[in-house]
């Protein structure tokens, strides 16, 4: 019976060895180990064997049996992997129709971007950001700011004044620079103070180079023994964030009420070498010159200090530094926007480009 | 203002081009606008000539053909259109070769058949003034063959500088020479009016005239000087031409005498008829409640008391500082001029010139501030003049109110600020040289220098920080090193807590495909109207501009909404199906703020979404058109975002649809609004599709946003959740129902939430069923099904007693 077992095993080795399917292995797995079948008959007969010969016997079929069964399962594995992966290839799609549902692709718009990237520079340079409102009066937009009486950006044809806002210096108007908040923050924080203020500011301009409305941010550093050296640092430090390293400074003196001494700030070209184009022609971002003018800033004014002499502002202790600089004006040099009128008219096609 | 080089040059050595000055003056505080050419591009070929004969052509009745002798071997013979040319005269010649103003080269030309070798100009071929009434006849002392450029301003480069508000002494040719000279070393030449030629009559006061102001402080100081034998005549050529490259128009003699000592000096000067000041007296005083006065440009002004004016005894008769009244202007018949020079106060000129609407070259520069010694300065510059080219004699008298100004200021510069103020050192030597050239004074101290301030500068320079300015800037900033502050403010810096929130907000719906955009603030107060407001409804309280720029530009938005549609109709316009857009800015109303600012502004959040909610693609061809549940969607989104509980509430906005309005509501008020914009309105914007619509005060969200999050077990013990359907009344909201559960099952009802809605003849008319996830669960326990069991009983009988709701199935 030894044999015979030993007979079944081999031959329905190499049958397994041979199958082609897992169906012909099927049919073997019936032939050889199905009910009807030789091996487990046997494996039923040791029951009538002598006692002394049983033992042996039942253990030889019993392990013919589990290594058919597991020689059929290996190869049983081996053909189900292969003929799923057989039939997956066959089930097969265009890969290259788009994604279904479709998804929308949100944009933040380009201004909100250009802001955005802007305040975390000077977040990063330990800048705190604060907003103040659009609705000002006329103490904090230009008296506190050290804005003379006749300084012309005063005037009606220059600044748009609220109806029924009052005379004098709580008159209400819209604010024509986000500076008032230099004002209200020092009012609040004594120093040393550093931060930026962003937001939305009006003036009474339209043309192609002027809407408006238009967004700046203004920042302010207030200390002791700040500098000028220090101003032109931090605006280095921001002119390489925002166009790249290897650019930079140019200080031009320049005269605003709130700084003394005050500079317009140019940062060189990023189109070009020196204002000459890679072609060889004249660079059109910067017309030529080698520098972009970005914005405007200075030491901070004593008279400024003065205003809030009362809010631990002293005008011969502290010294400070403020900046102010157009958001639609970064976007378009960084960008290539060539009018700001793409910035308001809100077109799908220049929107989805950015942001 | 415009300075020809050619005439600053007077003043200043110029020894650079008008590029390299121009940069120069930019990297000192001056930019410059732009560089013209004043006259033809070069000098060469430009000549005096003289007429020797004049003959008329033989085939041409209006020709001349004219023998010129242009101080060449043979004369040249030149043909003329001119009806004034005549032997005799000397007369300025184009030879050929000579480029003209416009770019174009005279050549030999043949003039109906005779040869014309020359052109002989008239004063609009030169760009000097309009005359083409014939050719320019110069001084007979003049030899033949000189250069022109030698006898008037032929041709110049013209700066435009801008020149900054604070430098009202920068409004005249000399102080712009003294930038120069300061910025580029060139040498400077004593003023123009270091010699005044009635210097001899200051301290009378001249005979026939008094003069009275009212008040000083409009009028710091008011000189006048008297000229009689006065001959009013064109103006001579030299002058002419000087007038004409500083773009401004020839009058007559006495006029352009007042302009040109204007544009040197930068002090406006006004020449009265003496004759018709009625009754020979002046009043500097405020204008009179409905006083009128017919100006210099012929418009008649109405003026209002805080306009000051100078009055005669017939009653207005000059805008003081802005502009002349007609009725004592100098004519072809005057004989005598009272030549005033005064200082107005810059403010009320400001305010004056902007009530009339009315600025001129006078007003420009008294709103700047001048200074009272520039006064006496004006009249000397204009004495020599008048005396020189009107023929006029000077009555003895200098006429002076007010006097000069305060004495000089002395301010201390100390070293050691400059370098505490810009991070680097300036020798002492380089300061004093540098205030020295700006027309300072300076004296050693111990610690720096004692800097007298000129009167040119009195108003501008007060402190030590515009002391240093003036050193900075023309010492230059190209060698300033770099740092960066030590930032002492103990502050870790960044966005605030809401400015995160409110960016985690757009985030929200950028992530969820909309577009944002950027409206404008301004609207047109009609915006009431098309959103269907009622007279009395509370967005009617506007903030208006007092001077808008255009009456649809002349309110502040009252709703984020418009300018959303404003972008949703530009876009559908333009072949759009739909958008999803949203906008995060500032919404304006009347009233004061919580904060006590002067309008009351908040920060809106605002999102509209029309037709498909999403793009089609190839197996989802049409997609879902956006309704109110698509905005309730992005609210959800938004304020989860923010980690906001709120529910919605029943409302009434005149601009939604009235079926389709919900009101979001927290805990602390109403935060917004969702639902479909009102067909009507959709219509006005031209969008005839539903447009889901949401506004949420974003600001105040932020504010109001559960701070720091605390740890919830909600793993260890996992909910039993039940499934339940239950048929209400229609009316009854998906919210009640929730509440109900909600109330019953507390407190071990975590959460129910409406998974399907179905209407239709199994659950009977006017009824609805809705099928509800809900789960219960206890922070400390697992709940078993006979925990569970006798809490939803008390939801089922909860259901059928408060929303008269039966479970189905
Ligand atoms: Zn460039």
């Amino acid at each position: 019976m030894i044999e015979r077992v030993a007979e079944i095993q081999k031959q329905a080795e190499a049958e397994i060895t041979a199958a082609s399917s897992s169906a012909a292995l099927e049919g073997l797995r019936v032939q050889y180990l199905g009910r009807k079948a030789e091996l487990p008959q046997l494996l039923r007969d040791v029951a009538q064997l002598p006692p002394d010969l049983r033992g042996e016997a039942g253990r030889t079929a019993n392990e013919a049996r589990q290594a058919l069964e597991a020689m059929i399962e290996t190869a049983a594995a081996r053909f189900e992997a292969a003929e799923m992966s057989a039939a997956l290839e066959s089930d097969n799609v265009d890969i290259t129709l788009p994604g279904s549902p479709a998804e929308a692709v949100g944009h933040h718009h380009l201004l909100s971007a250009t802001r955005r990237e802007i305040e975390d520079v000077f977040c990063g340079l330990g800048y705190s950001v604060v907003e103040g409102p659009e609705v000002e009066t006329v103490h904090y937009n230009f008296d506190a700011l050290n804005h003379d009486p006749a300084h012309p950006a005063r005037a009606r044809s220059d600044t748009f004044y609220i109806e029924g806002g009052g005379d004098g210096p709580d008159q209400t108007l819209l604010r024509t620079h986000t500076s008032p908040m230099q004002i209200r923050i020092m009012e609040q924080t004594p120093p040393p103070i550093a931060l930026i203020v962003p937001g939305r500011v009006f003036r009474r301009d339209s043309d192609a180079t002027h809407t408006p409305q238009f967004h700046q941010i203004e920042g302010l550093l207030v200390d002791e023994g700040v500098t000028l050296a220090d101003l032109k640092g931090t605006l280095l430090a921001f002119a390489r964030a925002i166009f790249g390293e290897g650019r930079e400074l140019r200080l031009r003196p320049h005269f605003f009420p709130f700084t003394e001494p005050s500079v317009e700030v140019d940062v060189s070209c990023f189109m070009c070498d020196q204002g000459a184009a890679p072609d060889g022609g004249r660079c059109s971002l910067c017309k030529g010159t080698g520098w972009l003018e970005v914005l405007g800033s200075g030491m901070v004014d004593p008279n400024v200090f003065a205003a809030v002499s009362d809010h631990g502002y002293d005008p011969n202790a502290h010294q400070g530094f403020a900046f102010g600089l157009g958001i639609e004006r970064i976007a378009m040099l960084k960008h290539g926007v060539p009018d700001l009128r793409f910035f308001y008219e809100n077109d799908l096609r220049f929107l989805r480009q950015f942001g | 203002m415009r300075v020809p080089i050619d005439w600053l040059s007077d003043y200043v050595e110029v020894g650079i081009g008008a590029t390299e000055l121009s940069e120069r003056l930019a990297m000192t505080g001056t930019e410059v606008a732009r560089v013209l050419q004043h006259g033809p591009p070069a000098p060469a070929n430009f000549v005096v000539g003289k007429v020797l004969s004049a003959e008329a052509h033989p085939d041409a009745d209006r020709l001349r053909v004219c023998s010129v002798d242009c101080g060449e071997k043979d004369p040249r013979t030149i043909v003329c259109g001119a009806p004034n040319v005549a032997a005799g005269q000397t007369v300025a010649v184009a030879l050929p070769g000579a480029v003209m103003p416009d770019g174009t080269e005279l050549g030999e030309a043949k003039l109906r058949g005779v040869k014309s070798s020359g052109m002989i100009l008239a004063e609009d071929e030169l760009g000097i003034g309009g005359d083409h009434d014939g050719i320019m006849v110069l001084g007979d002392e003049l030899v033949s063959g000189m250069a022109l450029a030698e006898v008037f301003s032929l041709s110049s480069e013209v700066l435009e500088p801008e020149v900054t508000p604070n430098r009202g002494d920068c409004g005249g040719l000399y102080g712009i020479a003294r930038e120069v000279h300061a910025a580029t070393g060139a040498p400077l030449s004593a003023p123009p009016w270091a010699d005044d030629p009635g210097a001899s009559t200051i301290g009378s006061t001249p005979a026939g005239i008094s003069v009275t102001v009212e008040d000083a402080a409009l009028c710091p100081r008011f000189t006048a000087r008297v000229f009689e034998n006065v001959t009013i005549a064109p103006s001579p050529i030299w002058l002419k031409a000087r007038l004409a490259a500083a773009g401004q128009r020839s009058i007559s003699n006495v006029v352009d005498i007042t302009n040109y000592v204007m544009l040197v000096s930068g002090h406006p000067l006004h020449a009265f008829d003496l004759d018709a000041i009625a009754g020979g007296e002046l009043t500097v005083r405020s204008a009179r409640a409905g006083e009128t006065l017919t100006t210099l440009d012929g418009e008649e002004r109405e003026l209002d008391t805080d306009i000051c004016l100078i009055a005669d005894a017939d009653g207005p008769t000059s805008l003081a500082g802005v502009m002349g009244g007609s009725r004592s202007e100098v004519s072809d018949q005057t004989t005598r001029v009272l030549l005033e020079v005064a200082v107005w106060d810059g403010a009320n000129i400001n305010r004056t010139s902007t009530r009339l609407g009315l600025r001129s070259e006078a007003s420009s520069r008294f709103e700047k501030g001048l200074s009272p010694e520039g006064a006496l300065e004006a009249q000397a510059m204009a004495t020599a003049l008048m005396l020189e080219l009107t023929g006029a004699t000077l009555t003895d008298g200098t006429l002076d109110i007010g006097g000069e100004g305060p004495a000089a200021n002395v301010i201390r510069l100390r070293d050691a600020r400059i370098v505490s103020l810009l991070g680097t050192q300036i020798a002492r030597e380089e300061s004093q040289r540098i205030l020295e050239t700006l027309g300072f004074t300076v004296s050693a101290a111990d610690d720096g220098l004692d800097v007298t301030v000129p009167h040119w500068r009195r108003d501008d320079v007060t402190r030590e920080a515009d002391l240093i300015e003036e050193v900075a800037r023309i010492h230059g900033l190209d060698s300033l090193p770099s740092t960066l502050p030590i930032n002492r403010t103990g502050r870790a810096g960044g966005l605030s807590r809401e400015q995160r929130l409110i960016r985690r907000a757009e985030d929200a719906l950028v992530g969820r495909g909309l577009c944002e955009i950027v409206g404008w603030s301004f609207t047109d107060p009609q915006i009431c109207d098309k959103l269907l407001l009622g007279s009395d409804h509370p967005l009617r309280d506007l903030v208006v501009i007092e001077n808008p720029m255009s009456s649809a530009q002349s309110v502040m938005r009252p709703s984020i909404l418009p300018s959303l549609l404003d972008a949703a109709a530009y876009n559908m316009a333009r072949g759009a199906e739909g958008c999803a857009l949203f906008e995060s800015g500032s919404v304006y109303r009347g009233g004061r703020s919580e904060e006590g600012f002067a309008a009351n502004e908040h920060h809106g959040l605002g999102a509209i979404v029309t037709g498909p909610v999403r793009p089609p693609s190839w197996n989802d061809a049409q997609p879902p058109t956006a309704r109110i549940e698509t905005a309730h969607a992005l609210v959800s989104g938004v304020l989860g975002a923010l980690s906001i509980e709120w529910e919605v509430e029943d409302g009434e906005l005149p601009f939604l649809h009235p079926g389709r309005t919900a009101m979001i509501r927290t805990n602390t008020g109403l935060l917004g609004w969702f639902g479909e914009v009102h067909p009507a309105v959709a219509t006005a914007w031209g969008i005839d599709q539903p447009i889901a619509a949401l506004a949420i005060d974003i600001g105040r969200a932020a504010a109001q946003a559960p701070g720091q999050q605390i740890f919830n077990d909600l793993t260890s013990f996992p909910p039993l959740r039940e499934d339940l359907a239950v048929i209400v009344p229609a009316a009854v909201s998906a919210a009640s129902v929730v509440a109900c559960i909600t109330e019953a099952g507390s407190p071990l009802v975590s959460r129910a939430e409406v998974f399907d809605v179905y209407s239709g003849e199994q659950v009977g008319e006017g009824r609805v069923s809705l099928a509800l996830h809900i789960d219960f669960a206890a922070v400390d326990r697992t709940l078993t099904d006979e925990e569970v069991s006798p809490i939803r009983d008390k939801i089922v009988a909860a259901l059928k007693a408060e929303v008269d709701g039966e479970l189905r199935g």
